[in-house]
């Protein structure tokens, strides 16, 4: 198990690898399908929050607004990561993400922008949300919840021990590659 | 403060028992794969995972999953019986749960893009109902989660890229390609719920139907109970694994039906159920109280 800590630096992220397990410590932000649209047609992150050399977390999380006036995330775990496949390399080049945690897996332009910008895809369990939201220490902040709704906004949390597993490495290596095409080959032998 | 009703009542709590306890025949399954998997594997931690999310959830009321998924209430009901009533009662519930956190607010406007919070709306929850000779009342709900749904497929045979004909042998090439396709991304180990024929809706409505069967319970016919076995065996041989992670589970169970289709029309409706199989359901009294749970 290896601890990925806040701040989440170029050399940090290049010396993952594949099937690594990492706990994840600090702040990261939410954006799933609407953030993902709203980046890659030109639309700008709202004054305070910045993507660099941050994680951004593919999950519409349950959030409900307590007494005080403060937010507590009561289900978080991921999406499915393929969706956001038009969008992600762009911008993970035009932001500066170190990490994308999702589900799921993602796709050959993923893969090439993580090698090039040094970012990689952290791959946590889905369906796992009371497990996952346990690990969200602190709900900072929320941005666009208005405009997207609450599952689609962007959350800023802040993780502890976050769980999830290096599936995409600076390397060019991507464990969803490697298990579709062994699998494909064991169907076909079952034909 | 305006008074539940009893029936309000009863389908808050089914719907609250539905998103935060896994049901029992579930739990059974997913325990037996994680005995499968090898020790200090990926599949392995993920179903340690899973399996303390099971308890977390349980524990503190709260979802399994945060995509509370679509709401499907299958309302088995006597001849007689107010379906407006119940429907128009059994959204008040949903808004409610939405409100207490046991539902996320998960229905968007397809045209504006709103969501108003309330998840209710054109075809949202969506109610299936049966009318029958007895007096019982169940009320069974299934709620299932987006990433699944997605990864859901239907064949029209023959297809010739799979050399899939118009029989049974074309069907296992459809459902296992279907498998092959979801990878992890639907939250496996799945459970496939399959129907061969019908029309494009009802293939994959009645698809849907077969998640309300027990996941050890066989198929009463006999070429469908062969299929579902086999079906299983193969999907557990290609090493997919839970969350596509490689390994030994990548299927829990397989429920397949049949009906009726078109001499033009072949279709094979396959809909994949995550892991997170929110699946319960009651009986209720005719005031509307809940007389026992079925899972």
């Amino acid at each position: 198990m290896i601890n990925l800590s806040f701040p989440f630096t170029e050399e940090k992220i290049r010396a993952l690898k594949v099937g690594d397990e990492v706990l994840i410590s600090g702040v990261i932000h939410t954006g799933r399908d609407a953030v993902h649209k709203y980046l890659h047609e030109g639309g700008k992150l709202p004054p305070g929050v910045s993507l660099r050399d941050g994680i951004l977390y593919h999950c519409g999380p349950v959030v409900m607004k307590q007494d005080d006036g403060s937010w507590k995330a009561t289900a978080a775990g991921p999406t499915t990561s393929i969706r956001e496949e038009p969008y992600q390399a762009q911008i993970i080049r035009d932001f500066g993400i170190r990490g994308v945690i999702g589900k799921g897996g993602m796709g050959d332009r993923t893969l090439a922008a993580c090698k090039e910008f040094g970012c990689v895809y952290l791959h946590a369990v889905g369906g796992a949300a009371q497990v996952l939201a346990e690990c969200i220490k602190k709900v900072s902040n929320v941005y666009f919840l208005e405009k997207f709704g609450s599952p689609e906004a962007i959350w800023e949390l802040e993780v502890v021990d976050f769980p999830a597993v290096v599936t995409i490495d600076t390397h060019g290596n991507s464990l969803h590659k490697e298990i579709l095409a062994r699998s494909q080959v064991e169907l076909v032998k079952r034909l | 403060m305006e008074i539940m009703s009893q029936l309000q009542e009863s389908l808050v709590e089914l719907i609250r028992r539905t998103s935060a306890e896994i049901p029992g025949d579930v739990h059974q399954a997913i325990l037996a794969s994680l005995e499968n998997e090898k020790k200090n594997s990926l599949a392995a931690s993920a179903f340690k995972i899973i399996d303390q999310n099971i308890a977390l959830a349980k524990t503190k009321s709260q979802p399994i999953c945060q995509d509370t998924g679509s709401i499907l209430f299958y309302v088995n009901c006597p001849v007689g019986f107010d379906q407006i009533t119940f429907a128009e009662t059994a959204r008040e519930a949903v808004k409610l749960a939405t409100k207490k956190g046991f539902l996320r607010q998960n229905s968007v406007d397809s045209l504006t893009g709103k969501n108003d919070g309330t998840n209710c709306g054109p075809g949202a929850p969506a109610f299936h109902f049966h009318q029958q000779r007895t007096p019982e009342i169940s009320v069974r709900l299934v709620l299932k989660g987006g990433g699944c749904e997605n990864v859901g497929a239907q064949y029209s045979l023959p297809n010739e890229k799979l050399n899939a004909n118009r029989d049974l042998d074309g069907c296992r090439k459809a459902i296992l390609d279907a498998v092959l396709q979801a990878q992890g991304k639907g939250c496996g180990p799945g459970i496939l719920g399959v129907c061969i024929g019908g029309d494009r809706a009802t293939g994959y409505e009645l698809s849907k139907t077969q998640f309300l069967r027990l996941i050890p319970d066989r198929n009463p016919v006999p070429e469908l109970d062969a299929l579902e076995q086999d079906i299983l065996k193969t999907a557990n041989e290609l090493g997919i694994g839970p969350m596509g992670f490689g390994g030994k589970t990548t299927l829990l169970g397989v429920k397949i039906c049949a009906a009726n289709r078109l001499p033009a029309s072949y279709f094979v409706s396959i809909s994949y159920m995550c892991w997170a199989y929110r699946r319960q359901g009651v009986t209720l009294d005719a005031g509307g109280a809940i007389q026992k749970w079925l899972y």
